[in-house]
């Protein structure tokens, strides 16, 4: 009967990891295609054609570049404004805290049409043109409140008498801050910046209101369906996914060696 | 007026001698430093100076405003009024960065992502210190502390004794003129505490720095200090010597909370510039050194007299200079006997009774006398809060209060 149990618990899991992980594992393979026409949706000989050209579409190639500098500008801004926004809500009380709390809170809660179409009604009004500035903006936006969010619950354990032992030793508030705070808060910007890249790549909804005539990869993929769906596609997902893995990987292996770094020091606290 | 006096209590004058601390030269002097928190006096008047190579501590209970003192000295904390003088200069608005005085935190507050030797050295680098130098005090220091083997550790790698170690090298590292200590050893155990104790008087006599020294353990401050404030309330109830607070206590207050007293409630009879003579349990005429409080003949008083200076006699002194009382009971504690006693009129007294004392067994119910030398008597001005509660039993109370030493938050 335990066994009959333990069966059904390993049957369940598999299948709902696979649930998971086999659209990845599709788009994975059928980066390896070589379609019968313009597009890639049935498997039809194995080749490495489209690896060896990724970049054989020009518009392809130059949506995935606008994504990836959206991301990165994005990504900049808002760890910065984030991270502030964080240190600021945990280091002191002040009036409109809990303003700004639930403020941070709302764009992870309200859908992105609306809030994509409520930018896109405050760009025209503005009489701005949408473009390459108003997507980043928009992902700024979004962005911020996720970043703040992630580096406040990572740093609700920051021990503030360090910034006062720094200050003691004779540091002014900037060096405080870059040799004390900032280096120990560091994984988890590093892990709030890892998810506002990954979310300014891959948002379409708000992207495709404020975007103007610029196409982002998720926009073009999402137009590629009716034009043509070559695997280059596939290739650059894939190569993006590695990407992520890569980094993930490392961002991992580098705070699990920071953390046992300083596992100890906590001990006369606890 | 010499700075050493707190001048605000005239209920409590100082027994410290003024002249003392003018030996030395002052390093730090805080003017009629009052703190205030909203509406909420956490420092009354603080109003004393600390001398240069001197260990001061202060001593009080839970919430009587020493930390918030230390962190205005630190710079943590601005005063609300007053002024504090850091070796002539009144740095009371210049923030911690730009003041020559460093503090060793409770938990130790040690950088987590730097190595041993970096934390020490992060003193001498923030103020500019050339690289040269910054390792010569590096080594030098974590010689001192006898921490040289573990420079490239992190802090995290060392046991509670070996970081707070680190920590008092890495204060100690801008050579400072005054280190200041928050119950620096309050995380540590019984043992280690005691060993730390040593180490960190012997470091201090090393480096010859001042050291103010913040604890509610009486025994640390007796054993370590060169003087005493003791704090009541965000008042400073006394500054002296271990000796002169321990045997000249200026309120009921300081008595009772260094070491066990007896507090006899009294009215002055009659008194003239260097003796009293005081009535107690009803009818019974004692002599006392006046003292430093100015006793009115009428006037309701205390009379403080330590366990080990009262004298058990199976009859009436000679002199007529006694108190009868009754044993409640008696305990064995090695180098005294300490026995519980009975006034007739309910006051209770705590002897510590040594083996030179010949006297009967001392079983529940036997009567005896109680005396003391003119010089071991103290009087003092009337306890406000409860005279005649007994006085073992508060003083058992503080004990265990003071061991549970409750997180700063
Ligand atoms: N930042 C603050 N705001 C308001 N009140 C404060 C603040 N800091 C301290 N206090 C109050 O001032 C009083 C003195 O505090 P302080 O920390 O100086 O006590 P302490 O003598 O160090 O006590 P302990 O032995 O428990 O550390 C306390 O009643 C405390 O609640
Ligand atoms: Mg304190």
């Amino acid at each position: 009967m335990r066994r009959f149990g333990r069966w059904l618990m390993d049957g369940v899991a598999i299948l709902a990891l696979g649930y998971l992980f086999l659209p990845i594992f599709v788009i994975v393979l059928y980066s390896f295609n070589k379609p019968a026409g313009k597009f890639n949706f049935v498997w039809k000989a194995f080749s490495l054609e489209a690896w060896r050209n990724p970049f054989a579409y020009e518009a392809l190639y130059e949506s995935m570049k606008l994504s990836l500098r959206v991301a990165a500008l994005s990504t900049l801004v808002a760890t910065v404004f984030g991270t502030f926004i964080a240190l600021a809500l945990t280091r002191y009380r002040f009036r409109g805290a809990s303003a700004i709390n639930l403020l941070l809170v709302l764009p992870l809660t309200t859908p992105e049409v609306v809030l994509g179409s409520s930018l896109l009604s405050l760009f025209l009004d503005l009489n701005a043109r949408t473009g390459f500035s108003t997507i980043v903006i928009a992902h700024i936006m979004f962005s911020v409140s996720y970043v703040a969010l992630t580096v406040r619950a990572r740093i609700r354990g920051f021990d503030w008498t360090l910034e006062e032992a720094a200050m003691d030793l004779g540091a002014g508030p900037f060096r405080v801050f870059f040799k004390v705070t900032l280096p120990i808060i560091a994984p988890g910007i590093v892990a709030a910046s890892m998810l506002a890249f990954a979310l300014s790549l891959d948002d379409f909804i708000i992207t495709l209101f404020n975007a103007g005539n610029r196409i982002t990869y998720p926009l073009y993929v999402y137009g590629a369906r009716r034009a043509a769906f070559p695997p280059q596609i596939n290739v650059l997902a894939t190569a993006i996914l590695l990407a992520s893995l890569l980094t993930l990987g490392a961002t991992v292996l580098w705070q699990q060696r920071t953390l046992r770094q300083r596992g100890m020091s906590l001990a006369p606290r606890a | 007026m010499p700075l050493t006096h707190v001048s605000n209590t005239p209920a409590a004058p100082t027994a410290a001698d003024p002249s003392r601390a003018e030996s030395r030269e002052p390093v730090i002097t805080l003017e009629h430093v009052v703190k205030r928190f909203g509406s909420y006096l956490a420092v009354q008047e603080a109003h004393f100076a600390i001398g240069r190579g001197e260990f001061f501590s202060m001593l009080g209970p839970s919430g009587c405003g020493k930390t918030t003192t230390l962190r205005m000295i630190a710079g943590f904390e601005q005063p609300t009024e007053g002024r504090i003088v850091l070796d002539g200069k009144d740095v009371s608005r210049v923030p911690p960065y730009r003041r020559n005085v460093n503090t060793v935190f409770q938990h130790y507050a040690l950088f987590p992502h730097m190595s041993v030797a970096d934390n020490v050295a992060f003193g001498p680098r923030s103020q500019k210190v050339g690289a040269e130098e910054t390792s010569r005090r590096v080594d030098q220091l974590l010689t001192v502390v006898k921490l040289a083997q573990f420079a490239d550790r992190k802090p995290g790698q060392l046991s509670g004794g070996q970081q707070q170690r680190v920590a008092l090298a890495r204060a100690l590292a801008n050579y400072p003129q005054a280190l200041l200590l928050d119950e620096p050893l309050g995380a540590l155990d019984l043992k280690l505490r005691q060993a730390m104790q040593i180490e960190l008087k012997r470091i201090q006599r090393e480096v010859g720095i001042t050291f103010i020294y913040v604890t509610h353990d009486q025994e640390e401050a007796l054993t370590m200090s060169d003087r005493i404030a003791v704090m009541n309330e965000g008042r400073v109830e006394q500054i002296g010597t271990p000796q002169e607070i321990y045997h000249s206590p200026a309120s009921v207050f300081v008595a009772n909370f260094i070491g066990v007293a007896n507090l006899i409630p009294a009215v002055v009879e009659h008194a003239n510039g260097t003796d009293a003579t005081v009535v107690v349990a009803g009818s019974r005429r004692m002599a006392v050194p006046a003292g430093a409080w100015p006793p009115r003949p009428g006037a309701a008083a205390t009379v403080m007299v330590r366990p080990e200076r009262l004298r058990l006699t199976s009859q009436a002194p000679a002199d007529g200079r006694g108190v009868p009382v009754t044993v409640e009971h008696a305990v064995f504690q090695g180098p005294v006997v300490r026995c519980t006693l009975r006034a007739a009129d309910g006051t209770g007294i705590v002897a510590h009774v040594g083996p030179e004392q010949s006297l009967p067994a001392l079983e529940p119910g036997l009567p005896l006398w109680i005396g003391w030398d003119l010089d071991a008597g103290r009087l003092l001005p009337p306890d406000t809060v409860g005279a005649d509660a007994q006085p073992f039993v508060k003083a058992d109370l503080r004990h265990t209060m003071g061991r549970a030493s409750l997180p700063r938050l």
